[in-house]
């Protein structure tokens, strides 16, 4: 493992689960899933002292490094204490860390690769939160993965575990499985129809949550929504996955599909006109705001997999909507921005990728 | 401490688990709790909050007060503070609060029993995990005042807990 990680490459990188590729695609973006573990012989983080919080990072860091299988060579092991803001933040916006835990203080740390797609957290609300990212619906490989990184900590970490309540965690809404399976879904044409109400009841009886994403509070920008499993435990983890994998997200992606096929019925041309504004705001901006970025981006990223457009590739889209938050920016750019500056550079930054040139001829 | 929304006094103290805001502190009267709980709770963590006032609905004044200064005697959480936060201070927490959880956990997951994987080497019982929480406990108030021959001797019996559990090599029955 490597001690560090470079932050400019890191935000230049566009990643793997941003490839717009996979299953389903067109609507699901990623699928993460997260086990929540705990060190048997310390207690929950609230009641951790500050020496307790050191040992954990130290003893989950050691315990890393003495893994010699070849997929954590490549992996980062970052102390997020002595981070800048900037840098934390940019973890945030790449779903690498929580901002929980970005926003936290005391010893905290992650390893992660974002090549790979995966990360683990230490010292979060749970002592590890182990997660793995993967683009389009793919639960399968996703579990795969996170399930691997599991057994290959558990040969080196002594888990809190009850033999009735299974994994233990801070939270009795995690304990059990400790297993969050969370497929990241677009749906703007369930938005403008206006059936996401629909939606969130017929989900609210069939454990599993509904979440708007990206948004600040209530706030949901962008028409993007995360379904996960409710409960954790009395479930095996192949029940879970498939509750939302096979179950859940297929419906929901089915009502997508159908509210899109019935925009381009009745109202395809007030659609295509949206989209096209969407792509001029973006191309001739001169400034802009994050949220008003995510709002038209949705609208284009619509328009091409409804093949009213043909440029740009959604592969760009998704890059776009990763880029042009704050600290992605911020990075690219070299230096601290503040918010009129962002706004200005984000623009041109839009500019500059949606004429299809390349982040090596944008200044 | 009064109602939030009355000049009543606050019996119920309800965490509401809000994504992403975080947790917040409800101070209600019966009355008003009633209400608020009765309103249709946004999932998962709400069912913390709603599940504890209906256990605790019921229970008297009194009853309520104790179960509230009911402390672990390992991490040193009360009840009222996990009431209040929604989390809890240690692994032991499971096992001191046990009947205290279980109407908790039957609410939010409708199930008591884990049925998914199990790691193939545990601390064995909820009493050896309590006990090794204690010794890191000792070790560092033994760092603290500087015994450091009393507090490698701890670290070695916290060693030799962790240790004889890897699975014997033996066996080969343990799960892929
Ligand atoms: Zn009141
Ligand atoms: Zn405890």
């Amino acid at each position: 493992m490597k001690r560090d990680a470079d932050f400019d490459e890191l935000a230049r990188y566009r990643g793997e689960w941003m490839r717009g590729e996979g299953p389903e695609s067109d609507i699901v973006i990623s699928t993460r899933i997260r086990l929540a573990r705990n060190l048997a012989d310390f207690p929950f983080i609230r009641r951790c002292s500050d020496e307790d919080r050191l040992s954990i990072e130290r003893t989950v860091r050691a315990r890393m490094e003495s893994l010699t299988d070849q997929r954590w060579k490549s992996a980062h092991y970052v102390d997020l204490e002595p981070l800048s803001e900037i840098d934390r933040q940019l973890l945030v916006e790449r779903q690498l860390i929580s901002r929980e835990i970005a926003e936290s203080d005391g010893s905290r740390a992650v390893a992660f690769d974002a090549a790979e797609g995966y990360s683990v957290m230490v010292n979060e609300e749970d002592h590890l939160r182990i997660q793995v990212m993967k683009s389009g619906l793919d639960i399968k490989n996703t579990w795969e993965q996170v399930n691997r990184i599991d057994d290959m900590l558990e040969e080196v970490i002594l888990y809190a575990f009850h033999p009735r309540y299974g994994y233990l965690t801070a939270c009795p809404t995690n304990v059990g499985t400790g297993l969050r399976v969370s497929v990241m879904l677009h749906l703007p044409a369930l938005v403008i129809t206006e059936q996401m109400d629909r939606v969130f009841r017929s989900m609210q009886r069939i454990n599993v949550t509904v979440r708007g994403l990206y948004g600040e509070g209530s706030q949901y920008t962008g028409d993007f929504y995360q379904v996960s499993n409710q409960v954790t435990l009395g479930h095996t983890e192949a029940d879970l996955l498939a509750l939302v994998g096979d179950e859940v997200a297929p419906r929901i992606i089915e009502y997508e599909r159908k509210a899109r096929q019935a925009l381009l019925k009745n109202n395809r041309d007030d659609l295509h006109d949206e989209v096209s504004r969407a792509m001029g705001i973006l191309s001739t901006a001169r400034k802009i705001s994050s949220e008003e970025t995510m709002h038209h981006l949705s609208k284009i990223r619509l328009g091409i997999s409804m093949g009213l457009i043909e440029q740009p590739d959604v592969k760009v889209i998704n890059q776009l909507f990763l880029q042009t938050q704050s600290a992605h920016l911020q990075k690219l750019q070299g230096r601290v921005l503040g918010t009129a500056e962002r706004h200005a550079r984000r623009a041109s930054f839009l500019q500059h990728h949606l004429a299809g040139k390349d982040d090596a001829t944008w200044n | 401490m009064k109602c939030q929304f009355c000049e009543k006094p606050a019996t119920f103290h309800i965490t509401e688990l809000t994504e992403p805001v975080g947790p917040q502190v409800m101070h209600l009267c019966e009355e008003h709790a009633k209400g608020f709980l009765n309103k249709e709770a946004s999932p998962p963590m709400t069912a913390i909050a709603s599940a504890l006032a209906k256990q605790l609905g019921g229970q008297s004044g009194d009853a309520l007060e104790e179960l509230d200064q009911k402390e672990c005697p390992v991490c040193g959480i009360s009840f009222f503070e996990f009431r209040n936060s929604g989390r809890l201070g240690c692994p032991y927490d499971y096992t001191h609060f046990e009947s205290d959880l279980r109407p908790l956990l039957i609410n939010v997951h409708d199930k008591t029993e884990h049925v998914g994987k199990k790691p193939t080497r545990s601390a064995g019982t909820a009493d050896s995990l309590a006990k090794m929480i204690g010794l890191r406990r000792e070790m560092e108030e033994a760092i603290e005042r500087e015994d450091y021959e009393r507090a490698s001797e701890i670290r070695d019996e916290i060693k030799a807990m962790e240790d004889p559990i890897a699975p014997p090599s033996t066996s080969s029955d343990t799960q892929s």
